[in-house]
């Protein structure tokens, strides 16, 4: 099959020892990072871009690729420890994570959610491989005028449609939007919302949003109210090896979780919550140790956490294919992609084969390092997470400072990095969706370029918009996806079903 | 939990529909001084319009939203730590924005970060983000070689 010669030729980019060295330092620095409280997958690749500024594409890519799972494994060790979940996909690992490791049964807890992740993410990657050369022909097939459509849709479903509130949501969507159009408008070379800044005429760098959103303001915000709520980490007691019960409760919902994980996470319907609820949900209705449910059961750790990792790989589906970031990490790593100047979607396949299969040839490689790395080197991830809070912080914002300024050595970029931090904070105390802003910064511009090309060829003729099947069938579901959360009270409901 | 069930108007609510406002007002005057080049480009107006006038809806969302008691209840706030943290960002600003360099501001921030976690040993923490700041220099500047503002302290590796 064309999908798997495809495969081989990025296996034998990916092995190359520079670029499996790049792997095994991308897994290692994001899981140590990813670990850290309070710091998700996005921040964690926010605040390791600056250190592949120098690589070349390909090393620094396959760096990513080991970054991203790494961060996503970490994250997990994190919430299933100190029930902090540094994003909200963990939050349904947390629940039943760590009242095990309450329990005493952290060790089978991060084992399962480990080998729950590698399985969730093979399969899932694989998909990938599979479902990349047909969306890809597709596609090819698409005008800027199906592409802005979809990226309508995109822009309701990451805010509106499944959030706690679509006002809020949205409002987060046009912050976002409001600052995609700061710089210099290509097509006319005039300059918008700049105010004579020159540092503004270069747009906003999306790592500088990123890492003020997530990193200053989760820092102003957890210090706000340090004095109410305080972390407790769980020791890991006990074997950290499962049972021969524990896999027995273990293998099913790691393939129910995928099967949840992966389609909703390469929809462009954005968000990984979604799935890891639907799992959890999933788990504690088929189990047959119900009584041990709000004790620590093993299924509500193993279904979530693959439910996660297959939805972290299903978004790189529309983010390679159509170059279409669905969540605050995909963002990044779109970021990431664009500082070498290259561009996801279907010319990137033809272009660059070697590129993109060797990125996804590398996945495969930072889960299979993932999981033989992870459950040894528990002891030293777990000292990572004793790093009292204090230094913690004051560490996360001196490299979130570092890497702004080494991006763009202007006091200008730390002004926004701060005022950044101030917008991350105020929102989380008001509980507005934060991936909605740096999805809005990064694809805005996207959209208005392709919808001023899909004007310019139709001589300004807005019907083109509407006499594109694909492009009126998009833009259909995202007007249903827009209105329906006003009509249907609590469509994001069904994530609250913990009790 | 501060506010009740029962609905009651929401003062910050409605601030931040004001501000969503004022942002919207800004976007449309930044776009009125935009000039329309292409006939056939549907030009750089556009969007900024699109935008301008999404916000304002939403503002009236949020206005609403404030109305009816929908913003999620919140915990009491802790100025000090903001202000430590935020002090010590300008500090580091206003030093690299006047040549000092960014070893002594992130030391200094550092210093106020861990401070604001409640940490009482401000002089052993500034030590510890000095030493940060040299290794960070040493990673970033020198084996990675970038660029990092350079003040009297820099220039001596």
């Amino acid at each position: 099959m064309e999908a798997f010669t495809s495969l081989a030729s990025g296996l034998a980019v990916a092995i190359q020892p520079m670029n499996l060295l790049f792997a095994l330092i991308g897994v290692l620095l994001g899981t140590a990072v990813g670990v850290l409280p309070g710091i998700g997958p996005a921040l964690t690749v926010a605040l390791l871009l600056p250190i592949t500024f120098k690589l070349d594409p390909a090393g620094s890519i396959i760096m990513f690729a080991g970054i991203y799972y790494g961060g996503m494994y970490g994250g997990s060790t994190t919430a299933i420890l100190i029930n902090t979940p540094g994003e909200s996909a963990s939050m349904a690992t947390a629940l039943e994570g760590n009242l095990m490791a309450k329990a005493g049964r952290g060790g089978p807890a991060l084992a399962t959610s480990a080998i729950g992740s590698f399985v969730a993410g093979t399969i899932a990657t694989l998909g990938l491989t599979l479902l990349a050369p047909y969306l890809v022909e597709i596609a090819v097939s698409f005008g800027p005028e199906d592409y802005f459509a979809l990226m309508c849709v995109a822009f309701v479903t990451v805010s509106a449609t499944f959030g706690d509130s679509p006002v809020r949501g949205l409002t987060s969507l046009f912050i976002g939007l409001l600052l995609g159009l700061v710089g210099i408008d290509l097509l006319s070379g005039q300059s918008r919302l700049s105010f004579g800044v020159p540092e503004l005429y270069d747009n906003i760098e999306v790592t500088t949003l990123a890492v003020g959103l997530f990193a200053v303001g989760e820092a102003l915000y957890v210090a706000s109210r340090r004095h109410i709520h305080e972390e407790k980490l769980e020791a890991v007691r006990g074997s950290l090896w499962m049972t021969k019960e524990d896999w027995k409760r273990s293998w099913k919902p790691w393939l129910r979780g995928t099967a949840f994980g992966f389609p909703i996470g390469a929809l462009p319907a954005g968000g990984a919550e979604i799935p890891t609820f639907l799992s959890y949900a999933t788990e504690k209705r088929l189990t047959k140790h119900p009584e041990d449910f709000g004790k620590g059961a093993i299924e509500g750790v193993a279904g979530p956490e693959a439910a996660n990792n297959a939805s972290a790989a299903g978004t790189l589906v529309p983010l390679l294919t159509l170059g279409l970031p669905t969540s605050a990490t995909a963002a990044m790593l779109l970021a990431g992609f664009q500082q070498y100047g290259l561009n996801p979607g279907p010319l990137l396949f033809a272009e660059q084969p070697n590129l993109v299969w060797g990125l996804i040839a590398s996945l495969f490689i930072a889960n299979g390092m993932l999981l033989v790395l992870n459950l040894p080197l528990v002891g030293l991830w777990v000292k990572l997470l004793t790093i009292p809070q204090p230094w913690l912080y004051a560490g996360i914002l001196v490299f979130a400072t570092m890497g702004t300024i080494a991006a763009n050595p202007s006091p200008v970029e730390l002004i926004m990095l701060t005022v950044f931090g101030v917008l991350g904070f105020v929102m989380r105390r008001f509980d507005f969706p934060i991936a909605p802003v740096v999805v809005g910064l990064i694809l805005g511009p996207i959209a208005e370029s392709q919808l001023r090309r899909a004007l310019s060829i139709s001589l300004g003729d807005p019907m083109v918009l509407l006499q594109s099947p694909i492009s009126a069938t998009l833009l259909a579901i995202a007007l249903i996806a827009l209105l329906l959360p006003f009509f249907l009270k609590g469509l994001g409901r069904f994530k609250a079903v913990e009790d | 939990m501060s506010t009740s069930s029962q609905r009651r108007i929401d003062v910050a609510g409605l601030v931040i529909a004001l501000l969503l406002l004022v942002l919207a007002g800004v976007v449309w005057w930044d776009m009125t001084k935009l000039q329309i080049l292409s006939p056939y480009d549907l030009g750089p107006k556009v969007m900024p319009i699109v935008v301008s006038a999404g916000l304002t809806l939403l503002a009236i969302g949020n206005v609403i939203g404030a109305l009816r008691g929908d913003l999620p209840a919140r915990d009491s706030l802790d100025w000090k730590p903001i202000f430590l943290i935020l002090g010590g960002l300008a500090s580091l600003i206003l030093l690299i924005a006047f040549g000092g360099g960014f070893m002594i501001g992130t030391a200094i921030l550092f210093a106020t970060t861990s401070a604001a976690f409640g940490r009482r040993a401000f002089l052993t923490d500034l030590l510890i983000g000095a030493v940060i700041a040299v290794l960070i220099y040493l990673l970033f500047g020198k084996l990675l070689t970038l660029s990092l503002p350079a003040g009297p302290l820099e220039n001596l590796f």
